[in-house]
């Protein structure tokens, strides 16, 4: 194995290693809110190196100019946050109960008044 | 330079899509850069009707180490929710943290959310007041949640010095 391939190996097993630990936060973690930190961070993370893998394989490897990868990072990039925040709204407009122990949950029912801008 | 300015009303914008769709294609085949060109001019001139002006990028430099460095967080957050999502959750200190903003226009306040939901254990949940028409008041809290929360006037800090300040100098608002 040349030393590009242990790069390109090491990026797809931290990679998958990332995806399914944020898959795991998803199943393992007590309540909506903090459910939503593993699959916007670890899952962007675990797909940035996949997509880096894929990236040095290609055009390192197999010789041939390929830049569709870097489109994939960018979508994701701006993508995994917008939708993090659409979730997190829609759990906060439907008053889900966070996990007993969360501070400053006063900050939930405040956020109808700070909405109006009082 | 009229004519430019009529074809071409946001040339960023129509650079951007010309290169998006030959990297989507992955060639620079005649044809690709026809269909590109026809893109970047026709795009730009439809959606014309549905853009609010933004802030221009003043300082190149600055943002480009503004990217660096929330690469370079983004792979520190994942080391440390990893951590937590790894232990038992009764060590998790969950909590809700309202950051005041310094920033309003719309532009770089999406990048300041979005960057924090990305790095150390945070998820950008709201910016309040709501934006719902023109003469809504200024955006002034950012809600967070925060998975691991252990001390509140610090972690507010820490964002406003390290992801609102530079934003406030890139676009010099």
């Amino acid at each position: 194995m040349t030393w590009l391939e242990w790069i390109i190996a090491l990026l797809v097993i931290a990679g998958t290693l990332f995806v399914l630990l944020g898959s795991v936060a998803l199943i393992k973690l007590p309540d909506f809110y903090t459910r939503l930190h593993g699959p916007t961070k670890a899952t962007t993370l675990g797909l940035g190196s996949l997509v880096l893998a894929s990236m040095v394989f290609f055009n390192f490897i197999e010789q041939q100019l390929n830049l569709q990868q870097l489109l994939i990072a960018l979508f994701l990039f701006i993508s995994a946050p917008v939708t993090a925040y659409m979730l997190i709204k829609a759990g906060l407009h439907q008053k889900l109960a966070p996990t007993a122990g969360t501070q400053q949950q006063e900050l939930m029912k405040q956020r109808d008044k700070l909405a109006k801008g009082e | 330079m009229n004519f430019i300015n009529t074809l071409l009303p946001t040339p960023a914008r129509s650079l951007l899509l010309f290169v998006v769709w030959l990297l989507l294609n992955n060639s620079v085949a005649p044809i690709h850069l026809i269909v590109a060109a026809v893109l970047a001019v026709l795009i730009p001139q439809l959606t014309a009707p549905f853009r609010d002006p933004q802030p221009p990028i003043r300082r190149w430099g600055l943002a480009l180490r503004y990217i660096g460095r929330v690469l370079l967080d983004i792979v520190l957050a994942n080391l440390q929710v990893i951590k937590l999502v790894l232990g038992p959750n009764k060590n998790l200190r969950p909590g809700f943290v309202l950051v005041p903003l310094a920033i309003t226009e719309a532009l770089p306040l999406t990048i300041l959310a979005g960057t924090v939901s990305l790095t150390p254990g945070t998820v950008s949940a709201e910016i309040l007041p709501y934006q719902l028409h023109e003469n809504s008041a200024k955006p002034k809290f950012l809600l967070l949640h925060v998975l691991d929360l252990q001390n509140e006037a610090e972690l507010i800090a820490s964002i406003k010095q390290r992801y609102e300040q530079p934003l406030k100098e890139i676009f010099q608002c």
